[in-house]
């Protein structure tokens, strides 16, 4: 144990955590070694590829650029969460149009890209293709070449490709 | 990487803010949305011992209301909620136009408009539009409030005059509802500005983003504007006193070319002939 651990509760996917850590253990390390949720993934060192988005309070936030200890009192949804936050017991609608419209190939950015994807359709229900592409820059995919991620989003919000 | 130690106090009112600023002194941080600090922890350019988390307060640190003449932005108001506020809209839209540019959304959800302030990166877009807007920001110390006028704010390449047991509480901006306009010019949609120009007719305004050390008045323009200049004119102008840098994205030269062009694309969106 070190020096000045605290002690936190972390509410994730609707359950409840009490962790030990360092102040400065950034929430993605919380999630991942702490709780052992490794769908939120680390893509860069400098707050820019957004692989590790997840949703606080509903909105997308860059989980390597927040601190464990702020995130206590918030809800913290993380991808292996979020088909819970749907209807009906399959994949969330976002992770069916991403399955349907092959909006994905290595799936490293895939858990991020989704969580981004409901926050925003969800803070900007008008969105169309080039909003789309515009709310997801925060986003970066090595593979698809984002084509068929703008589609299944745009499918999910309603405006079909 | 990940920040170097430090100890962590989540304050629950701005009193308690700043008694621990003024108990740990330098080696205390403000921390609201951390969106630019905990980068800068990241990269162990700055190691607080003590950081003062004042994001969760709330009450008129937070929030938008309008009196008279007078617009009040809480210093902890996020991005994203100036982005979307309908009282800006009415009153002071160049805040939601110039906050919905800002990073990313997953940016704007945490960032707050004070942090953006007191952070005083040349490169950022909101101090340039509290420039041009003639914004008063207030700050709160052990010896009560003050207020500052932006033009008095910037002080050097990430300082302010803000005291290191001060917190910034609130910007009051005149009511501007129509002739203002941003200018960014970056190469993707989430980069920082490789120059912007921000213009308010109304208080004769302008001024330029990532043209020097500091956020920064177009002091050469606003007095061509005063003295009767076209738009044209003017914008000749936008470099004159300027120390744009040389980087990646752009030498002086060019940078001091873009602010050229993009002064007399905002003056002239402004409304200024
Ligand atoms: C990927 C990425 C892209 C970005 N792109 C842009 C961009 O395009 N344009 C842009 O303008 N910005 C951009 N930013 C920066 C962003 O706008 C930050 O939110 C903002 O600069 C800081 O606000 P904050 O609340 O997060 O402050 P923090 O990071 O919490 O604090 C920043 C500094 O301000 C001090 N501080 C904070 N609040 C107060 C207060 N109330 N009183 C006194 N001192 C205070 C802190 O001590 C610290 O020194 C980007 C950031 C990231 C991570
Ligand atoms: S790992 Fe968080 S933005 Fe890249
Ligand atoms: S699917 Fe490989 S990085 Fe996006």
């Amino acid at each position: 144990m070190v020096a000045n651990a605290v002690q936190i509760r972390l509410s994730v996917n609707g359950e409840s955590h009490d962790l030990e850590v360092e102040p400065r253990t950034l929430l993605v390390y919380a999630l991942r070694d702490d709780i052992g949720l490794t769908g939120t993934n680390i893509g860069c060192d400098s707050s820019s590829c957004g692989a590790c988005t997840v949703l606080v309070d509903g909105r997308s936030v860059k989980s390597c650029t927040m601190l464990a200890v702020q995130a206590e009192g918030a809800e913290i949804t993380t991808i292996e969460g979020l088909a819970a936050t749907s209807d009906g017991d399959g994949l969330h609608p976002m992770q069916q149009a991403f399955h349907e419209y092959h909006g994905l190939q290595c799936g490293y950015c895939t858990p991020g890209m989704i969580l981004a994807s409901v926050s925003l359709i969800d803070e900007y229900p008008d969105l169309d293709e080039s909003g789309v592409r515009e709310g997801l820059e925060g986003n970066l995919c090595r593979c698809t070449g984002y084509n068929n991620i703008v589609k299944a989003v745009l499918q999910v919000a309603g405006k079909e490709a | 990487m990940i920040p170097a130690a430090f100890d962590y106090i989540r304050a629950t009112s701005a009193e308690e803010a700043l008694a621990a600023l003024t108990e740990h002194g330098d080696d205390a941080k403000l921390m609201a949305g951390g969106q630019s600090l905990i980068p800068l922890m990241r990269y162990r350019l700055v190691t607080p011992g003590v950081v003062v988390d004042i994001g969760n307060l709330d009450g008129d640190l937070r929030g938008i209301s309008v009196n008279g003449d007078t617009v009040r932005i809480g210093a902890l108001t996020r991005h994203t909620e100036l982005e979307h506020s309908a009282e800006l809209e009415a009153t002071c839209p160049l805040l939601n136009h110039v906050a919905s540019l800002v990073g990313d959304p997953a940016v704007r959800h945490r960032g707050t408009l004070g942090g953006s302030l007191a952070h005083a990166d040349p490169a950022s877009d909101l101090p340039a539009a509290v420039l041009a807007l003639g914004a008063t920001l207030v700050a709160r110390g052990p010896g009560g409030e003050r207020e500052i006028a932006a033009s008095d704010f910037f002080t050097g390449f990430l300082e302010s005059v803000l005291a290191p047991d001060e917190m910034l509480t609130e910007v009051r901006v005149p009511v501007t509802a129509d002739g203002w306009n941003y200018q960014k010019f970056n190469r993707r949609a989430q980069d920082w500005a490789i120059v912007g120009v921000a213009v308010c007719r109304g208080g004769r305004g302008v001024s330029l983003v990532n043209m020097g050390p500091t956020p920064m008045r177009a002091s050469a323009v606003e007095e061509a504007v005063a003295g009767g200049a076209t738009a044209a004119e003017a914008a000749a102008h936008a470099a004159d006193e300027t120390d744009p840098p040389n980087d990646l994205n752009g030498d002086a030269d060019y940078r001091s070319h873009l602010a050229r062009v993009l002064t007399r694309r905002a003056l002239e969106a402004a409304g200024f002939a």
